[in-house]
């Protein structure tokens, strides 16, 4: 074994592919790994979604299972990192030792986005970002019959159709006037909106929370048209924030996360970051971006490896995400930001199955299918060649899609 | 115990242990196998973990399920015995299961 050492700092979707990429690459040295969570990295996403609903334990979400780590020899350490020298090229362990590092890798991920309102310390409150936060759902699930989640978004919206599956009662509290408003165009919002409203979610827009009250358990929510709901478990879900804190204390650039080149490079050429936490520039949208899903935790650590073990693997996958919502599966391909026309394949107002693709100067940039992988698919593969596929021929189910696949035109040939 | 084979599109070939019970994308990932992702961690969803049986065992493994077809369907290197490895159950009777990777995932 070589004698160089990679410090991957953070156990998550970027780190678990960076053990197998940086040994692909042809790394030959230690690869030690550090989380502050005990478990090695899982799959984060089904724990709002089958986890939260199910029995299943955390080694079933394992992303590799622990022979692995054995095989490859990566080490795994159970702390928390508080420090970074760059001068001394260490990082220091919340119980004081430190340790060396050759290249360093900073998987930090992102922290629920805090709600500073009166009563969040109460027992029955929880955010939902790690395993932790499942367990203890769980437990105040037993007993409890009405939830009171706050935010519309992916997260409060999965955790609605988990509940519901238990037969909690359930309302979903959003300051916005649609679901999914900063991520789906209205149509998709109006989708969402009628189907949790058939399943039986207490579906309220437009309103905040004043506060959480009760005297040790929570037990009402007042709202700030001064409504009061019954609640004996809430669930906040408003989004996160990058944890950028070691970065920033060690004056790396951060901006919206940890500023990162097309290669997960921060300006220390001996420091990367990959996943939630880091700002890349994005050759394809042309802009930086810092995405929270696990395809660019993925991208990210393809490229560090490679920049890593002198091998050239710009960032270039497109981002792809899905969510689960009872018999929902939404895949959704690219980003929509900046969009300026929706074409809709399908009627997202009955029944449930759709297509809604968007496009910016006539570019197809993203797609949201629901129960639709086909349209997924497609879409993955027409935004990535840079298609523009006929709009009025995309609306109608009846095209074939492969057939758009070849009519498309590129503009580039 | 048993052995599956992953074929890479350049030849390669990579040998690794039948564990009774685990998806071909589980052990394919567990094993380091490259060219298979497994990014959804088995839900089907995101389409990066496709294999190509090999004719002499697509009659044991079963033809793909109408699912993994929309997933597949779109890939320029889809064929008629694509699956999607995430949905294929390791069990003693693919002792010797040879399969083939796709040049790229999608």
């Amino acid at each position: 074994m070589g004698t160089q050492r990679v410090v991957i700092v953070g156990a998550s979707h970027a780190s678990a592919q960076l053990c197998v990429s940086l040994r692909r690459d042809g790394w030959d040295g230690e690869i030690l790994l550090i989380g502050d969570e005990p478990s090695l990295p899982y799959h984060r996403p089904p724990l709002s979604k089958t986890f939260l609903a199910g029995t299943t334990t955390i080694e079933d979400l394992h992303i590799r299972k622990p022979e692995f780590y054995e095989k490859e020899q990566v080490a795994f350490r159970h702390a928390r990192v508080t420090r970074i020298s760059r001068e001394a090229r260490t990082v220091t362990l919340d119980d004081g030792e430190e340790l060396g590092y050759d290249k360093l890798v900073l998987c930090l991920g992102a922290r629920p986005r805090p709600l500073s309102i009166p009563g969040m310390e109460l027992a029955g409150v929880h955010y939902l970002r790690d395993a932790a936060d499942i367990t203890a759902i769980r437990d105040s699930l037993a007993g409890a019959s009405r939830a009171v989640i706050v935010g519309a978004g992916y997260i409060g919206l999965e955790a609605a159709a988990s509940l519901r599956k238990l037969g909690v009662e359930v309302t979903v509290l959003e300051v916005a006037e649609r679901v999914l408003q900063r991520v789906t165009a209205p149509a998709v919002s109006a989708f969402y909106d009628r189907v949790h409203r058939e399943e039986g979610v207490d579906l309220r827009l437009g309103v905040g929370v004043l506060a959480l009250e009760g005297e040790d358990q929570v037990t009402s929510v007042r709202l700030t048209d001064d409504d009061h709901i019954a609640a004996d478990l809430v669930i906040v879900g408003v989004g996160v924030l990058p944890n950028v804190e070691l970065a920033q204390d060690a004056g790396l650039a951060v901006d919206n996360g940890i500023v990162v080149d097309a290669h997960g490079r921060t300006d220390d050429p001996d420091i990367f970051a990959a996943g939630d936490c880091a700002n890349h520039y994005d050759a394809r949208y042309d802009r930086r971006l810092r995405l929270e899903c696990v395809s660019n935790a993925v991208e990210h650590a393809k490229s560090v490896a490679g920049a890593i073990c002198g091998k050239d693997k710009p960032i270039s996958a497109l981002p792809w995400f899905w969510s689960d919502q009872y018999d929902l599966k939404l895949q959704i391909a690219g980003l929509s930001t900046g969009y300026d026309t929706v074409v809709l394949r399908g009627d997202p107002a009955a029944g449930r199955a759709f297509a809604c693709f968007y496009f910016a100067d006539g570019r197809l940039v993203a797609a949201d299918c629901v129960n639709n992988a086909k349209e997924f698919m497609f879409s993955k593969r027409a935004i990535a060649e840079g298609l523009s596929p006929d709009r009025s021929m995309l609306a109608d189910p009846g095209t074939p899609l492969a057939s758009l696949l070849q009519a498309s035109t590129s503009p580039t040939g | 115990m048993g052995t599956i084979t992953f074929v890479e599109h350049d030849g390669t070939s990579h040998d690794v242990d039948l564990v009774d019970g685990e998806s071909l994308m589980e052990l394919a990932t567990s094993n380091g196998v490259p060219g298979i992702d497994g990014d959804c961690g088995g839900e089907a969803a995101c389409g990066t973990c496709h294999v190509i049986v090999d004719d002499a065992w697509i009659a044991t493994t079963g033809t793909r399920s109408d699912e993994e077809t929309q997933m597949i369907e779109m890939s320029p290197e889809c064929a008629p015995n694509s699956r999607l490895s995430c949905q294929l159950k390791a069990r003693s009777e693919l002792d010797g299961l040879r399969v083939h990777l796709p040049e790229f995932q999608m």
